[in-house]
C-alpha cells in the first residue's frame, strides 16, 4: 500500500477513469522506496500550485498497474517510479526513476501549460 | 526591526534536526520559519522501517516524518518547501536569507540543516541511463535486473551489503572499486567474497556509461596502469556515500574539507547567532536520533541566544 497523500490509483478501472475525465494528469508507479518517495513528496508539494493537473499514485506492485507497466512509453525502464503524464487520455510524457522538482516541474510546464497561444 | 518577514529564528532544511529545531522553538515561542528545498522528513523519509527510534516501535520515515511536520505546525512553527535559496546574509547582527523569486526572509538567529544526498558518479552517461540500467537502489530497482550482468560501485557497506542483496536477482555482480581494500566491515566484506556470483575489480573507476535504449557498456579506467576497458553490462548500481548540502554555505561558515559544518557542543558555527545541527554537520554518527538530538541542542543554543538579545534591547542604555 502507497501511504502518500496523494489520490491513488487501486485498478486499471480507476486509470481509466482518471484520464478520461481530467485533461492533465501525471501517475507516479511506484514503491515506498528511496526513489518513489521524493516524486510522490514533490507531487503533493506541487498540487496546489498546479490545480489544472490532477496528481495520483498507484502501486507498482498491484497487478492492475499493467496499465502503466504495459506502455510501449516505458519500454527500456529499469528503474522505479515509471511517472507517465496524460494529456486527454495520451501519454505525452514518460520518465523512469527519481526526479528532480526542477525536472518535474519543467515537465509540467510545457506539457500541461495553460497559456494559450495566439 | 520588524518587517512582515522577520522571524526569532529561521531553520534552513526540514529533515529530523529542522523539524525537531522547529518543534522546540515554537514552543518557546519564538516565531519561527522553516525553508526546506527538497523533501520534507529529508533523508529519513527514505527509510521503509525504523524500528530503533525510542518510543516508537515501528514506524516507516515517511509517516515519522509527517508526525513531525505536524508537530511543529501545531506549535506555531510556519513551514515553507519547495523553495530555492539564492542569498545568504550571516554577518550581521541580523541575518537574511534570499530566495529566488526575491522574497528575503529575515531572524535574529539561524539554524542550518541543509542534510546530504547521495553522491553521484558525475561521469558521461550517468543522468541520461538512470532508470535505464543505472541505479541507487538495490531494493527498489533490483528486480528489472534478474539475470542479467551488472556493476556495484563502492567499497563501503552499503555497496558490499546491496552486492549481495542484488546477487539474488543478477546472474553476475561485478564490484568495481577504486581503492585496493575496502572501507566496509569485516563482515560485510566476508559475506561479499564468499559469494560465488561476485567478482571484483579494484583500484578501478566507471568514466563513462554507453547504450542506446539501455545501458550496454560502461569504459572502467585502472588507476594503476591507466588502461581503459569497456566493459559489457546490463545494470550499474552505485553506492559511494552521501555529501552534505553545504555548497550554498561556502565562505560564509566555516566548513571542513568534505563540506561538513564545523560546531561545538552548542550546535554553533564560527558566526554568532548561526547553527547547525544533523547529517550536514562533522560528525561520526549519522541517524534520525542524532539528528533529533542536535536539532534539540541547536534550539536550545538558539532560544537563549535570541532571548538574551531581546533582553539586551529591553535594559536602558548605559549612560
Amino acid at each position: 500500500m502507497l501511504y502518500t497523500n496523494l489520490k491513488h490509483l487501486e485498478s486499471a478501472a480507476d486509470h481509466r477513469k482518471a484520464i478520461s475525465e481530467n485533461e492533465n494528469v501525471m501517475v507516479i508507479c511506484g514503491r515506498m522506496g528511496p526513489m518513489c518517495i521524493p516524486v510522490y513528496g514533490i507531487a503533493e508539494e506541487l498540487e496546489e500550485e498546479y490545480r489544472h493537473v490532477k496528481f495520483y499514485d498507484m502501486e507498482f506492485d498491484n497487478p492492475e498497474s499493467h496499465v502503466i507497466r504495459s506502455l510501449p512509453e516505458v519500454r527500456g525502464f529499469m528503474g522505479i517510479p515509471f511517472t507517465i503524464y496524460y494529456k486527454d487520455g495520451k501519454v505525452v510524457r514518460a520518465t523512469s526513476s527519481i526526479q528532480t522538482r526542477e525536472q518535474v516541474k519543467a515537465i509540467l510546464d510545457k506539457e500541461f501549460s495553460t497559456t494559450v497561444k495566439a | 526591526m520588524a518587517t512582515v518577514n522577520h522571524y526569532d529564528a529561521i531553520v534552513i532544511g526540514a529533515g529530523p534536526a529542522g523539524l525537531t529545531a522547529g518543534i522546540y522553538l515554537s514552543r518557546a515561542r519564538l516565531r519561527t520559519l522553516i525553508l526546506n528545498e527538497g523533501t520534507v522528513g529529508g533523508q529519513m523519509v527514505l527509510t521503509h522501517e525504523i524500528a530503533n527510534y525510542p518510543g516508537v516501535e515501528s514506524i516507516s520515515g515517511y509517516q515519522l516524518s509527517g508526525i513531525m511536520k505536524k508537530q511543529a505546525r501545531n506549535f506555531g512553527c510556519e513551514i515553507k518547501t519547495g523553495i530555492s535559496i539564492s542569498g545568504l546574509g550571516l554577518n550581521d547582527s541580523i541575518k537574511s536569507v534570499i530566495l529566488s523569486d526575491g522574497t528575503e526572509y529575515t531572524a535574529d538567529a539561524l539554524i542550518l540543516t541543509p542534510g546530504g544526498r547521495s553522491r553521484t558518479l558525475g561521469v558521461k552517461g550517468e543522468d541520461e541511463f538512470k532508470g535505464r540500467g543505472i541505479s541507487y537502489c538495490a531494493t527498489c530497482d533490483g528486480d528489472f535486473f534478474t539475470d542479467k550482468e551488472i556493476i556495484v560501485v563502492g567499497g563501503g557497506n552499503s555497496a558490499l551489503e546491496e552486492a549481495v542483496s542484488l546477487t539474488k536477482y543478477a546472474s553476475k555482480v561485478t564490484v568495481v572499486h577504486q581503492f585496493d581494500h575496502f572501507q566496509a566491515f569485516e563482515h560485510a566484506i566476508e559475506e561479499a567474497r564468499s559469494n560465488s556470483k561476485i567478482s571484483f575489480i579494484m583500484e578501478s573507476v566507471i568514466t563513462r556509461f554507453f547504450g542506446n535504449e539501455k545501458l550496454e557498456s560502461a569504459d572502467i579506467r585502472n588507476l594503476v596502469t591507466g588502461e581503459i576497458n569497456n566493459f559489457k553490462t546490463d545494470g550499474a548500481f552505485i553506492f559511494i556515500g552521501y555529501v552534505p548540502n553545504t555548497e550554498f554555505l561556502k565562505g560564509k561558515v566555516t566548513l571542513n574539507q568534505w563540506g561538513e559544518i564545523i560546531v561545538d557542543s552548542n550546535m554553533a558555527t564560527n558566526i554568532e547567532g548561526v547553527y547547525a545541527a544533523g547529517d550536514s554537520t562533522a560528525k561520526k554518527y549519522r541517524q534520525v536520533t542524532t539528528a533529533v538530538g542536535d536539532g534539540t541542542v541547536a534550539a536550545l543554543a538558539a532560544s537563549s541566544y535570541i532571548n538574551d538579545l531581546k533582553t539586551k534591547k529591553k535594559q536602558p542604555a548605559e549612560i
